[in-house]
């Protein structure tokens, strides 16, 4: 149970959980769109940390340090494509709330339920 | 009632998560990362980069990128989809 | 929209999003030397380009961009990428064939720490490029549909 040791693993499963949070509690669109944000934010943070070695400097030859341990890059790669992906659902959730908006005129999630056929 | 019950679900979803992520391997200390040793070891020599975290981006990895590059030419179309029939509604 | 932004905003952003802009290329043209490339330098110009449309507004972009040049560049950087993929179909897909090679971008690198060269990287600086403009020229389309679109909606 060291919660002191892993604690960059802590943070980010904190963000995760703030962004569930918002999900679950908060009723209006574009509060939403903030909690999905905050969920992936979450998971970016968690990809990067994944890949610390104790002591290690960036995976990047120019002006290196002499003799110094360096990170995985990998994970690094990963998360900058999970950046753009989540650029991406961002720009079409909001396309889509400036949508629902110009229809119903409101943007609370309780009162926009009829399906007009 | 109901957010009695979504409240209950939320503490439990939560509690897993930091729990989780407190009893994982230590910090600092891969499990493996034999992949890792070759690239930051072999991208000067095959790639002529000095950065390899690019190196894997676009060369050892680079099929990724292209999906990548295509989920952002798709979300750009959606965009302009969605406010192009708003545009021709009000003509 | 009747009222523009203030003689501060207006006049600090004219200063500072030609600054940004050169910074973005420089961010983008180094990617294999220094921590960047395609995507980073791509959104710093956009973020230049968004406080433009910020100080501005769309009345600023009247006969100084065109939204179908916009377009046009974004395919052109992703049919760019896709090329350069397939430049070293002999070997593989994605092979970089200019790497270590003698011609365009293909001088050798001394291996351990050294100041970086720019002449190295093969096709890194040309993919670099073509998702730079891509990424460029997609967020600000989608920027100017969004202020477009939603200010006829205030309109109505």
């Amino acid at each position: 149970m060291t919660f002191v040791g892993n604690l960059p693993f802590v943070v980010s499963m904190l963000l995760v959980c703030l962004g569930l949070y918002v999900l679950l509690f908060k009723r209006n669109l574009i509060k939403m769109v903030i909690g999905v944000s905050l969920v992936e934010t979450g998971i970016n943070l968690f990809l990067v940390t994944l890949g610390y070695r104790a002591g290690g400097v960036a995976p990047i030859y120019t002006y290196a340090p002499v003799g110094a341990t360096q990170v995985l890059p990998t994970p690094q790669a990963l998360t900058l494509t999970s950046i753009v992906i989540g650029l991406a659902t961002t720009a079409l959730l909001l396309s889509f709330a400036i949508l629902i908006y110009r229809h119903y005129g409101t943007l609370d999630v309780t009162e926009i339920k009829e399906l007009k056929g | 009632m109901k957010r009695a019950l979504l409240a209950v679900a939320f503490l439990l979803v939560a509690s897993f998560l930091l729990l989780a992520a407190a009893e994982m391997r230590p910090f600092g200390a891969p499990t493996s990362s034999v992949m890792d040793d070759y690239f930051l070891g072999q991208a000067q020599a095959e790639v002529a980069a000095n950065n390899v975290v690019t190196a894997v981006v676009f060369d050892y990895r680079g099929f990724d990128t292209l999906g990548e590059a295509t989920v952002l030419f798709a979300a750009v179309v959606g965009v302009l989809a969605v406010f192009r029939r708003l545009r021709e509604d009000e003509r | 929209m009747s009222k523009e932004m203030s003689v501060i905003v207006r006049t600090i952003t004219r200063l500072t999003y030609v600054l940004t802009i050169v910074f973005g290329f420089y961010v983008i043209m180094h990617g294999h030397l220094t921590p960047g490339g395609g995507f980073q330098g791509g959104a710093v110009v956009a973020s230049a380009f968004a406080l433009f449309l910020v100080a501005f507004g769309t009345a600023g972009l009247k006969g100084r961009l065109n939204a179908h040049l916009l377009q046009s560049l974004e395919e052109i950087g992703a049919l760019t990428f896709l090329a350069l993929a397939f430049l070293g179909i002999g070997t593989a897909f994605f092979y970089n064939l200019l790497a270590n090679s003698g011609t365009v971008f293909g001088v050798s690198v001394l291996p351990g720490p050294n100041p970086g060269l720019l002449n190295s990287g093969g096709t890194l600086p040309l993919m670099n490029w073509a998702v730079g403009l891509k990424v460029m020229t997609g967020i600000a389309s989608i920027l100017i549909a969004m202020l477009v679109g939603s200010r006829k909606e205030a309109a109505e």
